[in-house]
Formats: C-alpha cells, structure tokens, sequence
C-alpha cells in the first residue's frame, strides 16, 4: 500500500486574517474554534476531520491567516510551515483551500499568486458571500476561475452554506491526482510583490464590479467610534459600564447560588449524623467549592461583554485607539488585543502574542499580560470588597463596590504599562517596530456563537471548580481536620490541625503585609490558582468555626479581618503571580524556565511590595 | 510632482493615489523589509487612498481607506509613502 491510501488526504484552509477561515472550519468539522471579528485570532494549527460524499475521509488543518507567505511573526511561520511542508514528518496538504473574503479580494489575489507557486493543488472558496452579496458586489466567477486555473465556490461559513459544493470540489481535486509538482515558491523581493500586486489588479478589473451598495454604516459607526476626542471616552466608558454590570447585573444570580449552597448544606447537615464525612462534604465541598462557583455569574457577564465587543468589530478600533498610549508605554500596538484578551485569561492572552512579530516586543507584552486583572482574580476581589466596602452610591449614579472594582483593575493596567515602560525603555531599548492593522467591517454579533462561547467558558470555569480546586479542598479539609487538638486544649480546635501549624509558621513572614494566619495558608494553594484562596478562606473559616459553617464568608472576614489587612490581600492579588497554568504557557511559548522565574519573582516582589505599602498606610491613617 | 507629499502629513479626508512606496533609495535592511510589508498590506503604487481617521494623540495613528479595506497605520510608517492628491482643493 502507498502512503496516499494509508493516510488520510489532508486539506490547509489558508487566507488572509479574519475572511472566516476557522469559521468555515467549524462548520466543516463541527469544531468549536474561537471565531472572532479581529485579524489575528487563530495562532495556532488545529485539525478536524470530514468525511466527503464518496465517504472517504479527509483530515483538515485551520490555520493563521496570513497576508504573505513570507512569514514574519510565529503564528504567520505556522502557516508558512504548514504550506510548504517544512513541519518534520509533514509533506504540503494535498489541497489546500484559499478562504477569501469576498469583498476584499486584492489582497488575497495576491496571495493565491503566491500559493499557486507551490505546486499543489488549490480550490478558491469565496466566503462571506452574503455579505457580497448584500452589497451587490458583482463577481465574475468563471471568468475568475478561468484566470486562475482553480475551481472556485462560494461560501458563507457561518450559515453554513456552501459546504457540500467546497468538499465536492475537493474530493475532485484529489480524484484528479495531479503530479504533484516541486514548490517553486520563494520569498518575493519587493519588486516581486509590486508584479503580483500588478497581476491581481489586472484581475480584480476584469472580473469583480465594485459593490452597488457599499458599506456605509462601517464609516459612519467609526466616525464616532474613533473620534479623535470622544473615541477614548467611549472606551473608557465602555470598560466602566462593563465592571458596573459585572457588580450590579450579576448580585441577584449570586444570592440564588449562595441560597441553593447555604439550602445544599442544610440538606446535608440534616440528612448525615454529625461526624467526619459531614464535616468533609459541608466544610470541604460545599464550603469550598460553592465559594467559589457562586461567582460564575460574574464571569460569565465579563465574558458576555468581551465577546460582543470581539464579534462586533470594536477590538482593532481598541488597539487603534489605545496605540499612542501603549506606545508611550513602549508596548507595540499589537499588543493590546492580547492584553484585553487577558481580561479573560492570561493564558490565551499570553497565546495570542505570537502576532506579534519582534521577539522583544513579544517578550514584553507576555510578561505584563499577567498584571491585567483576569477572571479568576474576579471571586477573590468581590469578596474582599463585598465583605469590606459598604454597599452604597456616590455621585448619584456610581455603586461604591464597582468603583473599587474599576480601581483594582485600573491599578492591574497601570502597573503592566509601568512594567512594560521599564522593560522597553529601560532594559530593552530598540526600535520601534511597524504598527499595520486592519479595521474589519462591523458585523452584528452572531447570537448562536455568543450563547456558545459564553457556554464554553461557563464549563471551562465549573470544570476548574471540579478538577483543581475540588481536590485541593478536600486537601485543605483533611490539613486544617488533623491532627485533632490535645485534650483540654483552649483555643479553637483549627490552631492545632497541620493548616494551623504551617499558617502559623509563614505568617511571620506575611505578618508586615498585614496577612493572618489563615490568610497565609489561603495563599499555599491559592499559588495553583488564584480563586482557590477564596475556597481556602470557605474551608478554613467554615472548619474553625462551626457557626458560620453555612453562613456567608464575607461576613466573617468581615468580622475577623481589619480594614487595613483586607485592602492588603486586594493589593497583593493585583500583582502576585498566582497561577501554576499561566507560568506553564509562558514556559511553553519561550521554550524556557528563565521566563517563568523572572515573571513569577517580579511579579511576588510587586506584590509584596504593595501590600505592605497598603496595609503600612491603611494602618497610618487609622483603618488598622 | 509638485503635488505628491508624504503621506504622513496628510490630514482627514486627505485623498489621492499612492505613487511611491519605499526610499528606493535606502538599502537599510529595516527599510527594505518595511517596504515589502507595506507592499503585501496593499499599500502598493496605484493604490487608491483616502485619510479616514486619525488618533487623539499627535493625531497619530490613521486609519486609511485603501481600495476597498480600511487599515490602521502610523504616521511614522505613513512617512514611506509618497501620495498624489486628487481633488486639486
Ligand atoms: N456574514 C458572514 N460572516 C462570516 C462568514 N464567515 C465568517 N464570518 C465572520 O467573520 C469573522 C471572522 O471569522 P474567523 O473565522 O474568525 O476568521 P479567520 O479567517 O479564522 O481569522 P484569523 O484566525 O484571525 O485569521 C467572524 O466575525 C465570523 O463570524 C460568512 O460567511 N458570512
Ligand atoms: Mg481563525
């Protein structure tokens, strides 16, 4: 047998960023790849497999978008790899799909120019063709196809039409079995591109009537959008409604999801007779783990907002806007969708660096992403604030809790451009790399795929809750149960468990950060990840004290902590580097520890650092 | 051409056709590898431009309709292209 029957027959969606590659590989798998409106989102290879009409099987790759194959940033190197076979153990895919835009065909004309060189066999599937043709974008498709040698089909991925047609056309392109030809691709020179750039025009005049009803809307958002004056505010003002609505929207979710936990508690309470298995499921489990999962209506609010603005259109007008300022800041303009990204998560924030293409520029944008205020920070500061800082509105019209919210956040943006201003500034001082970026068309969000990526990201969080922080707690419950205190001892009975012990013996060292004992222990496991501490704090408090055992944590810290040790713990969680995944990505996209150990000993210094000045300062003026 | 500038200077609702792309002049390596992006982003001789958009801040960065995309540029990049006007007003 040859290896063409033993493998399957591989097909490389290629094209421009943003012409709705992963869409269409979705569609075609069944995929849920994130699909976004912003150049830039996919970075790394991703494969499905699909099954044609004839029933053979094929496999498909989705990849970066790229304008050239000349690759110049790590996500456009995969492409490039991929196209041209370089991967170790990879020949080129057997067909390679072009995904075009349809009404922005220059560029990618361009492009096949380039592909064509390659030698293997390509289809032409212009997608987006409802927009196309909403726009009365008039495309010559035969005379297209005659031109380019290419079967061509039109697509619109995300109503998934046009699917059968593009794996038919496929599947004859395999049936065909050209002879493969050796890839006669090299990097153009600039007159090379210039020539292309010529031939695509050629084409574009002969075959593509500009669209009856352009865009205008596009313009006309923008032109309010982008103002040169109101443009920020709008920004601004869209992040503060977002943490607004993260407090205010979210409260009545959370009260359902600690009623439903404190009744869950009750039930079993009522139900086991008091012993150690009680104690584990109340304490360990509910205590902890619910502590927790109370919060997901938070994040999920959080999420809901960055992916309407990431489906509208708004984040490359965010990285438009924000670029002078993230330059003063020496960070490139790239790198703000990365940096909002890690709103969400660091960890695909840290990912999707790789568009950016000067490795020092890169380097800078993964070791601040860390300081924006990410999801999992989101449990640990509401409760800190909601047992610290009354309930109350200033100005009218600000709810007092958000506005510290806004503040923390504000201080994690604040310290990742004054981090960054050292890096590029100081230790790093280079030239300033070119800033190009396209603007996409505004699409109205896509309901399907928001409800689905706002699922996802519920599951990824109750996921969490269930695999990392579930055994944890029932570690921490096992650490703060034994051993069981002397006979006739005095003190509550958590003092003398191993919890006791190894928070009594770090807590000198935490003492002029204004951190208790529990607080200290909280931090042990919390080092894995941050919303741990909260279940931590649950399963501590909930052991050493029966009473609150289904009560509201807040108010025992509340109770328990000073005003001046409560602001501490926010103003550390603002720095420190609490998350074992996010050290492992960065480990993993710099091929290095050296990475990781810088980030994670800045980021406990800083965190250090502020807490004490905090809690030293609180307690100055009397909140001690 | 007399009536060609940079198109860095230009101001909103600036409109013209690229004529020239690059220092041809300057065998920079940096430059060169500028100028084959601008290339491959469509900045491209014969391209047709118009100012759309620009910052709060120095006025920098601008967004431009080229053909039929609109793109985000710096003034400092804007500098490496030469732009003829169109409306003589
Ligand atoms: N109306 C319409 N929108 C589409 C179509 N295909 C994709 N989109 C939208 O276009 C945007 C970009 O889609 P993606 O699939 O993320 O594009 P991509 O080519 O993978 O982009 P990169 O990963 O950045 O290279 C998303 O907002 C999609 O919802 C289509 O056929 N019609
Ligand atoms: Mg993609």
């Amino acid at each position: 047998m040859t290896d063409a029957v033993l493998h399957h027959a591989r097909i490389a969606l290629v094209g421009n960023p943003n012409s709705g590659k992963t869409a269409l590989f979705n569609a075609l798998t069944g995929a849920r790849q994130k699909v976004a409106n912003y150049a830039g989102v996919t970075v790394e290879r991703k494969e499905g497999m699909i099954r044609g009409a004839s029933g053979r099987t094929m496999s498909v790759v989705d990849l970066p978008g790229t304008y050239s194959l000349r690759a110049r940033s790590p996500d456009e190197e995969v492409t490039r790899d991929v196209v041209l076979g370089r991967f170790a153990g990879e020949a080129s895919p057997d067909v390679m799909v072009a995904v075009a835009d349809a009404t922005n065909l220059r560029l990618v004309l361009r492009l096949i120019l380039e592909l064509k060189a390659v030698g293997r066999p390509m289809v032409l599937a212009l997608n987006m063709y409802d927009i196309a043709e909403r726009q009365g974008l008039r495309i010559d498709i035969e005379g297209l196809r005659a031109e380019l040698g290419v079967p061509i089909v039109t697509t619109v991925a995300t109503r998934k039409r046009g699917l059968d047609d593009l794996v038919a056309a496929v599947e004859a392109e395999l049936a065909a079995q050209p002879a493969s030809l050796p890839s006669a691709w090299t990097s153009p020179d600039a007159e090379g591109i210039r020539a292309a750039h010529r031939e695509a025009g050629r084409i574009m005049r002969a075959h593509v009537r500009p669209p009856e009803h352009p865009d205008t809307l596009t313009g006309r958002i923008d032109s309010v959008l982008l103002h040169p004056v109101f443009g920020l505010a709008i920004l601004l003002g869209i992040l503060f409604v977002m943490f607004q609505a993260v407090f205010a929207w979210a409260a009545p979710l959370m009260d359902g999801i600690e009623a439903l936990m404190a009744g869950l508690g009750g039930l079993v309470a009522a139900a086991l007779p008091d012993n150690l298995l009680r104690s584990l499921i109340i304490d360990g489990l509910i205590s902890g783990v619910g502590s927790v999962l109370v919060f997901l209506p938070q994040i999920l609010i959080l999420f809901l907002f960055i992916i309407l603005l990431e489906d509208f259109g708004y984040m490359a007008r965010a990285a438009f806007l924000m670029d002078r300022i993230m330059g003063g800041a020496g960070l490139h303009g790239r790198a703000f969708i990365p940096l909002l990204s890690s709103f969400a998560c660091a960890i695909p924030g840290i990912m999707s660096t790789r568009v950016i293409d000067n490795k020092r520029d890169r380097m800078a944008t993964i070791l601040v992403a860390p300081l924006m205020t990410c999801s999992a920070r989101i449990p640990v500061y509401t409760l800190i604030i909601g047992a610290f800082i009354p309930q109350q509105t200033v100005g009218g019209v600000f709810n007092l809790q958000g506005l510290v919210m806004f503040g923390l956040y504000a201080a994690g943006i604040v310290s990742a451009l004054g981090v960054s201003f050292l890096i590029r500034r100081v230790f790093w001082r280079g030239r300033v790399e070119p800033f190009m970026m396209q603007l996409p068309a505004y699409k109205a969000p896509d309901i399907k795929n928001v409800a689905l990526n706002l699922w996802q990201r519920a599951m990824i969080f109750i996921n969490r809750a269930g695999r990392i922080i579930l055994p944890l707690m029932v570690l921490i419950w096992v650490l703060s149960t034994f051993p069981y205190p002397p006979e006739g001892a005095t003190g509550p009975a958590i003092d003398y468990s191993f919890a006791g012990m190894i928070g009594h013996a770090i807590q000198p060292l935490l003492a002029p950060i204004g951190f208790n004992w529990q607080m200290s222990i909280a931090l042990v496991p919390g080092m894995a990840a941050r919303e741990v501490a909260v279940a931590a704090l649950g399963t501590v408090y909930a052991v050493g004290d029966a009473e609150s055992a289904t009560g509201v944590l807040a108010s025992t810290l509340a109770a328990q902590w000073s005003l001046a040790s409560g602001l501490a713990f926010l103003a550390w969680y603002v720095f420190a580097p609490q998350c074992a995944p996010t050290l492992g990505v960065v480990k993993r996209e710099t091929n290095s520890w050296k990475w990781p150990i810088i980030m994670f000993v800045y980021m406990v210094a800083l965190a250090y650092l502020a807490a004490f000045v905090v809690y030293q300062g609180a307690r100055a003026i009397g909140w001690g | 051409m007399s009536d060609s500038f940079p198109l860095s200077q230009a101001r909103v609702g600036a409109r013209g056709v690229i004529v020239q792309v690059g220092d041809h002049g300057d065998h920079d390596e940096h430059a060169i590898e500028l100028e084959r992006r601008l290339l491959e982003f469509g900045l491209v001789e014969g391209a047709r431009i118009e100012v759309l958009h620009e910052g709060g801040i120095k006025r920098d960065p601008i967004a431009l309709r080229v053909d039929e995309a609109v793109v985000a540029l710096r003034r400092r990049e804007a500098a490496s292209l030469m732009v003829r006007a169109d409306d003589a007003a």
